[in-house]
């Protein structure tokens, strides 16, 4: 077992400040106010006391219990009821680190994740089943032949693990895409539970030089996987300073339940030190609460469980506070993500998390739409916005999402692409220093001054300090709307790119120390 | 010699008009710019044409930058305005020098519209293409642009309007050109979102222009 002990802390000192991805760095925007974060937390801490959590992992329930929780054995869940005092979850969250370091195959690629500094990095997830391919088509209109348009038609495919590499390559080249979360579901054959881990990593890495995340389908895999990062990061010193991979665990099935499997392999990750994202994901008016306070409450008290666990485990180990509170569609049950009170809910976490300086892993970009399109953009951009002003460091299922979490399209991640990037410039934080508004005092002075009295001249300055936005990247030139043509053409330049591929010699040495990878040619693009 | 006409190709291309410019990587103030280089070409008796000519040779430079996407509308606007400070300063000089003017083109905002933000772009980018620009203001009424037209012996006139209550009034400038003869002898454009090729054609202007690239294109057209 290889145990990566301070693996942040180490990480966070061997790293050149200078060198990470910038991210947007925001002045957040509260939605609830300090009194309001003390009474979600304090609804929290005495759910997590009463009525306590529902353990079904015997080893977790000896972490709790050595910890100072309370322990009952339920004989009809065949599970144990841990109630956990306050004391024991605000000592678990002193001890959680509040930077975290996430590392890159190319080092300018790192991520520094600072609780008290809402620097803002979006990423890619989940993992979908359908590939959503588009093409553009030439349509003519019936009472007119002289009428014409060209509009995009969607098939759907079957995630592969070429597939899953075309994603990494592309979201690789993505100016926005600050990290990649593994987003298509591997279903070829020759694909098993045992194997499936290496495979996903490998196809992610092989093509991406940002930060790799995925859950782990088979704790029996987690040491390959990470001998894989080893490889990539050449060498055990270099994954501990640089830790390219970390891994997603929702062991909390809501309400309050701590699953055996994912639990157990939330124990073995942090035992060895690796960067974790304890994530839950209650559904408000099913497995939660529909109410935010409920909701809140709900989410906020089954994240600091898992945390509980983790610093109960290995004190110290880095872990990521993961909110993906969702709320029902009340004519179908299913997840609603376009709903304003999935803004609510996420935008709430956000701050409990900054309130216990643990750095948040968050939920934007996703809606219920099923093909690109004004709803699709619509129920993302507003998410994108909201969820960023609010300060959270590292915002998933943010690229290409649709029809909720089903659906990966490559297309849509290039349209979410242009549309963050309009985030981003709006979300820029003002400089207004004294020094500056004096010069723009004068610059009005010469203007007036002048003939023309146009500002245009001074432009140039500005764009050089960075305060003068970009226009929409996929606008077309012509009077038509031609953003979906440009979007398609962007995906087949990328496409025809060979992307930031593994030397041959690292490919070597992987297949050589990992097993279970599938025949290379299924990695060929 | 050659070294300051040189250095007022760059500094056009820069579109540094004096030395208060910082240029493009802001550490050039103090340094001179055109308005000061072409002072000294007249000092030092340096042919005005040729100093003329290295203003349009920059000019084609920075129009292939446009082009090419390198630069923008204020590098542009930059480059024309440094252009037209240094033909104000060369200006009193081009008689002796025996240089052609490409002919006086009096510009303004027809009567009950205020607006002159596309009438001092196009403005800029005239005087900088080399044309002898009268600029006469905005809110200008159909008599005093017809007498301007004719004090200046102008060879073309610029109407704008921003307003669809005030583009009729470029119909009126016309109708009293026409009435005073002068009509034929000078080339009317029109500018301004209201107006279209159909409105210039329908009250008998010369051309719509929709920006001031538009406007420099036809003119070269209207030259050849």
């Amino acid at each position: 077992m290889h145990r990566l002990n301070n693996f942040t802390e180490k990480a966070g000192n061997n790293m050149n400040d200078e060198n990470f991805r910038s991210g947007t760095l925001v002045v957040p925007i509260p939605r609830i106010n300090e009194e309001q974060i003390k009474t979600l937390h304090n609804s929290s801490l005495e759910i997590l006391s009463d009525p306590g959590i529902l353990c079904f992992n015997e080893e977790a329930v000896s972490f709790f219990q050595r910890g100072g929780c309370s322990v009952e054995s339920s004989k009809q869940d065949n599970a144990w009821t841990v109630k956990i005092p306050g004391k024991v979850v605000m000592d678990a969250v002193e001890s959680s680190p509040s930077r975290v370091v996430l590392g890159a195959r190319e080092p300018a690629n790192r991520l520094i994740l600072d609780s008290q500094v809402s620097r803002i990095y979006f990423g890619t997830g989940s993992e979908t089943n359908i590939f959503l391919e588009t093409e553009l088509a030439d349509f003519v209109a019936k009472n007119n032949p002289n009428i014409s348009f060209r509009l995009p038609v969607y098939k759907e495919r079957r995630g592969t693990v070429r597939r899953l590499c075309d994603s990494a390559r592309l979201c690789d080249t993505l100016n926005n895409v600050d990290f990649f979360i593994r987003n298509v579901n591997v279903q070829d054959e020759g694909i098993s539970s045992s194997n499936k881990d290496v495979n996903v990593f490998f196809a992610s890495l092989l093509y991406m030089t940002k930060h790799v995340q995925a859950g782990l389908v088979d704790l029996s895999s987690l040491d390959d996987v990470l001998r894989l990062g080893e490889i990539v990061a050449d060498g055990l010193y270099s994954l501990q300073d640089n830790p390219i991979i970390s891994f997603i665990a929702c062991l909390i099935k809501s309400p309050l339940q701590m699953v055996e499997d994912t639990t157990r392999k939330v124990i073995e990750i942090a035992k060895r030190g690796i960067p974790l994202v304890i994530s839950s994901s209650p559904q408000g008016g099913s497995t939660a609460p529909i109410q935010e306070e409920g909701m809140v409450a709900l989410i906020n008290a089954e994240v600091l469980a898992g945390i509980t666990l983790t610093q109960l485990v290995n004190p110290g180990t880095p872990v990521l506070y993961g909110s993906v509170p969702v709320r029902a569609r009340l004519d179908t049950l299913h997840d609603f993500y376009g709903a304003p009170e999935f803004i609510h809910y996420n935008t709430d976490c956000v701050q409990m998390a900054r309130f216990y300086g643990v750095p948040s892993y968050s939920t934007a970009g996703v809606g219920d739409s099923k093909v690109p399109g004004i709803q699709a953009t619509v129920e993302k951009l507003f998410s994108q916005l909201a969820v960023a002003q609010s300060g959270a460091q590292y915002i998933h299922y943010a690229f290409g999402l649709l029809d909720r979490t089903n659906v990966f399209c490559p297309v849509q991640a290039i349209l979410d692409d242009a549309n963050i990037s309009l985030v981003r410039q709006i979300l820029r934080s003002p400089v207004i220093e004294k020094e500056m508004a004096e010069a723009s005092v004068n610059e009005i002075r010469k203007v007036m001054s002048s003939s023309t009295r146009l500002f245009a001249r001074h432009i140039r300055r500005q764009i050089r300090r960075g305060v003068v936005s970009e226009p929409y990247t996929l606008e077309g030139k012509g009077d038509q709307d031609e953003v979906m043509q440009n979007a398609c053409a962007k995906l087949e330049k990328i496409r025809n790119t060979a992307g930031n591929r593994l030397s041959e010699e690292i490919i070597d040495k992987i297949y050589m120390k990992v097993p279970g990878l599938l025949q290379r040619e299924n990695f060929e693009l | 010699m050659e070294e300051i006409i040189k250095e007022i190709k760059e500094n056009v291309i820069m579109g540094r008009v004096d030395s208060s410019d910082e240029g493009f990587d802001g550490n050039m103030e103090g340094k001179p710019g055109v308005s000061e280089l072409v002072r000294d070409t007249i000092k030092e008796d340096i042919p005005v044409k040729q100093v003329i000519d290295s203003l349009s040779e920059a000019m084609v430079v920075v129009g292939q930058k446009y082009d090419s996407g390198e630069y923008l509308i204020p590098d542009m606007l930059a480059s024309a305005e440094s252009v037209g400070a240094a033909m104000d300063i060369l200006e009193p000089h081009l008689i002796d020098a025996d240089v052609e003017s490409k002919g006086v083109f009096v510009i303004a905002t027809v009567k009950g519209d205020l607006h002159d933000i596309g009438k001092n772009i196009v403005a800029t980018m005239l005087k900088g293409a080399g044309y002898e620009v009268k600029d006469i203001g905005t809110g200008i009424n159909t008599e005093k642009i017809v007498e301007a037209i004719e004090r200046y012996d102008a060879k073309f006139v610029g109407l704008s309007a921003l307003l669809t209550t005030t583009m009729i009034e470029m119909q009126s400038v016309i109708e009293l050109m026409e009435s005073k003869g002068i009509r034929s002898k000078v080339k009317v454009l029109i500018g301004g979102a209201p107006v279209s090729s159909e409105f210039a054609k329908k009250i008998g202007a010369d051309a719509y222009c929709k920006d001031a690239f538009h406007a420099i294109d036809t003119l070269k057209a209207m030259e050849t």
